[in-house]
């Protein structure tokens, strides 16, 4: 792994800061009815991301996910833009606006999606390690999901299979303490979710997600692991969520200081602080960061305003790879 | 009479049936303490405590699959789906199990269970949360298939799927569930397999089931005041179908236009329109038409979404078209 450098961490900054301003424009415009349909958004989750592309290796490694899904795309290198005019649902976002907030894809940058079902996108990353490993590639795949998707059936035939066949894939289950209403603690009788590798003995173990190092150190290790033919890791990133599971949602299940405490161990403010701390950076420098970062959502809001609407046939032309498919009419 | 929102029926009707049977129970996700992700179970975990208002993890096929089985030794169980694109997940265990139990029992086991949640679209949500499965349980020998379209239907209709001895999918809609109707101060249970007469007419027949109904309405007002009568039949239960209220309709109207939110391959309209050639051939004056969904996943784009939903343009462009208009 690349050494973490004070570049890394003013990089980690910016990208972070971006991310979450670029949700908040999201969540904005959403209450205009720009963007509609369901938006969930990863505010306070950031370090994970940022660790994670720290310890991957962007020329060839994998990422997939639930439906929680704008900004990575933009870490492993989407622009931006194309992902705002997705949710926008113009022609020129990332699906061609057929996806929608819960589906940004890029096989370009190997971003596998963006998943609706709940643990439906598990069995796909171990696919997507299966074909690495099948055609002789070293690249390892992420597999993200949520604890709630942790007690699908799906994740369970995962883990074995992918022991069985050593797949070079690192399940990621993002922690933030809920799925919609639903807290951890009652989903299941024991509380660790990491030790649900041990059963299939699988590497296995809990990671701070607050901290960006943190989560870089347990990728790496993970990523190395399957690079070398090692096989997976289960790493459980103990995080949280800030807003609401989408943009109706009461939170009657959590207190107003529970949420103040996580906000207490920000990762963006954790990142700053070493930041200052360090003297990588004045307060002027983060300032100029700040001001960069705005202008670069604005310049996104901007384009997917500006962007036209996808034409009718697209509708048809994205749902088979045959030219003159017989589609049923439904129109008079 | 009173007015009540369609979730308030829902939970009316559970709650009313849960009174009388100890051996009912809801479970599914989100169901209890969220008091419902759609809040058709609001005050239910209060009155009935955690025993019998029972929130899941997510593990759609697990909890189907207990709860048909809990079925075995006298449970009666509803199980929400927090809509049914998710019962996907637990599909194998409605369609193998809850549909064929008693009849590889050889009539030992009865199922007596109700699936129940939202289905087809509700806005942009985009391919995997639009889907309309109707016709694939109405496929299924051993399931009862209920659509309503009002909270007087949805109440008196799940009550009587509650009480049926055999497994029941009971199928509602995240834009329908703010509705308000008028239900009686009473209790009462309508009869699963029989159709409504919703508006009569004598032009052209109009057959439609649960929310897409709405624009079968819009398009009636509207060929009223250019001269067509409509006569609107709401299916309500897609299986056992009321096959004779169709072909009698048929034989007034002797046009027939059927409105089905789903895909258009074999779905429930092609089954109607099957029927109806069958029954009431000599009384057709022109060949049926039927409005579905675009033959495409769902789009999330408004303007593509637009195009892919069948409206109340499209029913009155086959009014007419069937009334050679
Ligand atoms: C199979 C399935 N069941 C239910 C849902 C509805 N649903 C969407 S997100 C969600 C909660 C998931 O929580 P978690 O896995 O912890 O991810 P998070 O939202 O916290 O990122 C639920 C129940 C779904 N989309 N798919
Ligand atoms: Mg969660």
């Amino acid at each position: 792994m690349q050494k973490i450098t004070k570049e890394v961490y003013l990089k980690w900054y910016e990208d972070m800061l971006f991310w979450r301003k670029f949700e908040d424009k999201l969540a904005a415009v959403y209450i205009q009815q720009k963007v509609r349909g369901f938006l969930h958004l990863y505010n306070g989750q950031e370090a994970v991301l940022a660790g994670a592309l720290h310890a991957m290796d962007l020329t060839k490694d994998k990422m997939i996910t639930a439906y929680r899904n704008h900004v990575q795309p933009i870490g492993m290198g989407v622009d931006p833009k194309r992902v705002m005019a997705e949710l926008y649902g113009k022609a020129t976002g990332t699906s061609q606006g057929l996806g929608g907030s819960m589906h940004i894809f890029s096989k370009e940058h190997r971003f596998y999606g963006g998943h609706g079902i709940v643990g439906g996108q598990i069995p796909l990353g171990a696919g997507i390690a299966f074909g690495d490993k099948y055609h002789g590639s070293d690249a390892v795949t992420l597999c993200c999901f949520g604890d709630g998707a942790a007690r699908q059936g799906s994740l369970h035939e995962t883990f074995n299979l992918a022991m069985l066949w050593n797949l070079p894939v690192v399940f990621v289950c993002e922690n933030n303490g809920y799925a919609m209403g639903t807290s951890v603690e009652r989903t299941a009788n024991h509380g660790e979710i990491w030790k649900l590798g041990l059963g299939y003995e699988m590497p296995s173990g809990p990671v701070d997600g607050m901290n960006p190092v943190k989560v870089a150190e347990a990728f790496d290790e993970a990523i190395q692991r399957a690079r070398k033919g090692g096989g997976p890791t289960f790493l459980e990133l103990k995080t949280y969520r800030y807003r609401g599971h989408s943009m109706s949602d009461a939170q009657k299940y959590r207190t107003k200081d529970e949420v103040e405490e996580y906000r207490k161990i920000d990762p963006i403010t954790q990142v700053k602080d070493v930041i200052l701390e360090k003297g990588y950076a004045s307060e002027e420098d983060i300032k100029a960061i700040d001001k960069r970062v705005k202008e670069r959502v604005s310049e996104c809001e901007k384009f997917a305003e500006e962007s036209p609407f996808p034409e009718k046939n697209v509708m048809y032309d994205a749902v088979y790879e045959q030219k003159d498919y017989p589609f049923i009419p439904h129109k008079l | 009479m009173k007015t009540i929102q369609f979730r308030e029926a829902i939970a009316e009707a559970m709650s009313e049936e849960m009174r009388r049977d100890e051996s009912i129970y809801l479970m599914g996700e989100e169901v209890a303490e969220y008091n419902g992700a759609y809040k058709a179970s609001k005050g239910m975990l209060d009155e009935f405590g955690p025993k019998r208002v029972i929130d899941t993890p997510i593990a759609e096929l697990g909890f189907a699959g207990i709860a048909i089985g809990s079925t075995m030794t006298g449970n009666r169980p509803i199980v929400e789906y927090m809509t049914f694109n998710f019962s996907l997940v637990g599909i194998d265990q409605i369609i193998n199990n809850a549909a064929k139990i008693r009849q590889m029992s050889g009539g030992q086991f009865k199922c007596p269970i109700v699936f129940r949640g939202p289905t087809a679209s509700a806005g942009q949500l985009a391919a995997t949360h639009s889907q309309a499965f109707e016709n694939w349980f109405a496929n299924t020998p051993g399931l009862k298939v209920i659509v309503p379209s009002n909270p007087y239907d949805a109440k008196g209709l799940l009550k009587s799927a509650i009480r049926d001895d055999d497994p029941v999918i009971f199928m509602e809609s995240e834009q329908m569930y703010g509705d308000k109707g008028e239900v009686p101060e009473g209790e009462y249970t309508l009869p699963i397999g029989v159709a409504e007469i919703k508006r009569e007419g004598k032009d052209v027949t109009i057959v439609s089931f649960g929310k897409i109904i709405k624009e079968a309405y819009k398009a009636a007002d509207q060929l009223e005041k250019e001269g067509i009568s409509c006569e609107i039949i709401d299916l309500r239960t897609v299986r056992p179908m009321d096959r004779k209220a169709i072909v009698e309709s048929v034989k007034k109207t002797n046009r027939l236009v059927v409105l089905e939110e789903a895909w258009p391959f074999g779905n429930v309209a092609t089954e109607i329109t099957y029927l109806v050639q069958s029954e009431a051939f000599d009384y057709l004056d022109a060949p049926v038409v039927k409005l579905n969904t675009a033959d495409t996943p769902a789009p999330y784009s408004p303007v593509l979404l637009e195009e892919w939903l069948p409206n109340s343009n499209d029913v009155i462009k086959a009014v007419k078209k069937v009334m050679y208009k």
